[in-house]
């Protein structure tokens, strides 16, 4: 019978996480931490916002960026779902629109690890039907 | 919605907007029906609301005018000989329930449910979700609240936890070999 990963099993990953002292520090101030949040309304959901940001996790873990990655609601830019908000430490959050998995890895390797700056992003000044964000 | 683990995802994502804390999703399978279940304890709904939720035209959000999300689900659901029932008091929270014929042909497949249960739990803050899948006489059962108790001092937003909790469940899903499809 082959092992089943358990409660137990994520213990040792909470001790693994804990070691890593860079982590734990950045966990403490999470101004400091890459933070990522997908648009998961229906819109997003239904052009794909749930594989993008699997893809997301799956990547961010594999290639070890300390991150954070958390859902919102609809931010009113349906047309460009899915669409994803990333706040790099100390700067201002952007919204990239049209997101499938291969704009997802350019955003991971140039504005994410890199800082530059990609094709997609979508104007904080853009107007929505009414001021309120991802409500 | 290609498949029901979508519109799992955005009934949840309704709760975690009516400002739900506790979260219960469950799945429950018998030989003729599949029944996706979610209660709420978030602010739930009046009568006059309850009425319109099924209106595609009617939402409560200001960035948009229409609201699929309850008519999708009511659509897939009616089409293989299931429904959509919805109970709501104002204050106390809401429980959707989705009936699925389990074998008609028109039934969306499950998709990745491991993903999107891993993802429901760690991408909320502030909501516990306890994900419950009962198939026959197997059941399996996990919870935000018993995650969190596990990792302390560690943020459950982490990709590498979710990572682990996809797994898990995978695992543990297939360990117990139940399958909706």
């Amino acid at each position: 019978m082959s092992k089943v990963k358990s409660l137990a099993d994520l213990r040792k990953l909470r001790d693994e996480l804990q070691t890593k002292v860079s982590l734990r520090e950045k966990s403490d101030h999470p101004d400091k931490l890459v933070q990522v949040k997908v648009s998961m309304a229906t819109c997003g959901i239904a052009s794909g916002a749930k594989e993008v940001m699997n893809h997301m996790i799956e990547e961010m873990d594999r290639q070890a960026i300390d991150a954070i990655v958390t859902q919102t609601g609809c931010m009113g830019y349906c047309y460009a779902e899915p669409t994803i908000e990333v706040t790099l430490p100390n700067s201002a959050p952007v919204v990239f629109g049209h997101v499938d998995n291969k704009k997802a890895n350019e955003i991971i390797e140039k504005y994410i690890i890199r800082g530059e700056l990609v094709d997609g992003i979508i104007p904080v000044n853009y107007e929505t039907v009414k001021e309120n964000k991802n409500e | 919605m290609k498949d029901l683990s979508m519109h799992i995802m955005d009934i949840v994502q309704n709760s975690v907007r009516a400002k739900a804390e506790n979260i219960t999703l469950s799945i429950v399978t018998d030989e003729y029906w599949l029944t996706i279940k979610v209660q709420d304890d978030g602010k739930g709904m009046d009568e006059v609301t309850l009425q319109k939720v099924r209106d595609p035209f009617y939402t409560s959000r200001t960035t948009r005018k229409v609201g699929m999300g309850i008519p999708l689900i009511q659509q897939n659901a009616e089409l293989t000989g299931g429904h959509v029932e919805i109970e709501s008091t104002l204050g106390v929270g809401t429980t959707l329930t989705a009936q699925f014929g389990r074998k008609h042909i028109d039934r969306p497949p499950m998709g990745d449910i491991a993903s999107t249960a891993a993802m429901m739990m760690t991408g909320n803050e502030g909501v516990n979700l306890q994900f419950e899948v009962q198939c026959g006489d197997e059941q399996f059962a996990i919870s935000t609240n018993e995650v969190k108790e596990v990792l302390g001092d560690v943020d459950i937003r982490l990709p590498k936890v979710t990572s682990f909790l996809k797994e898990m469940i995978e695992e543990n899903l297939r360990e117990l070999k139940i399958e909706f499809d």
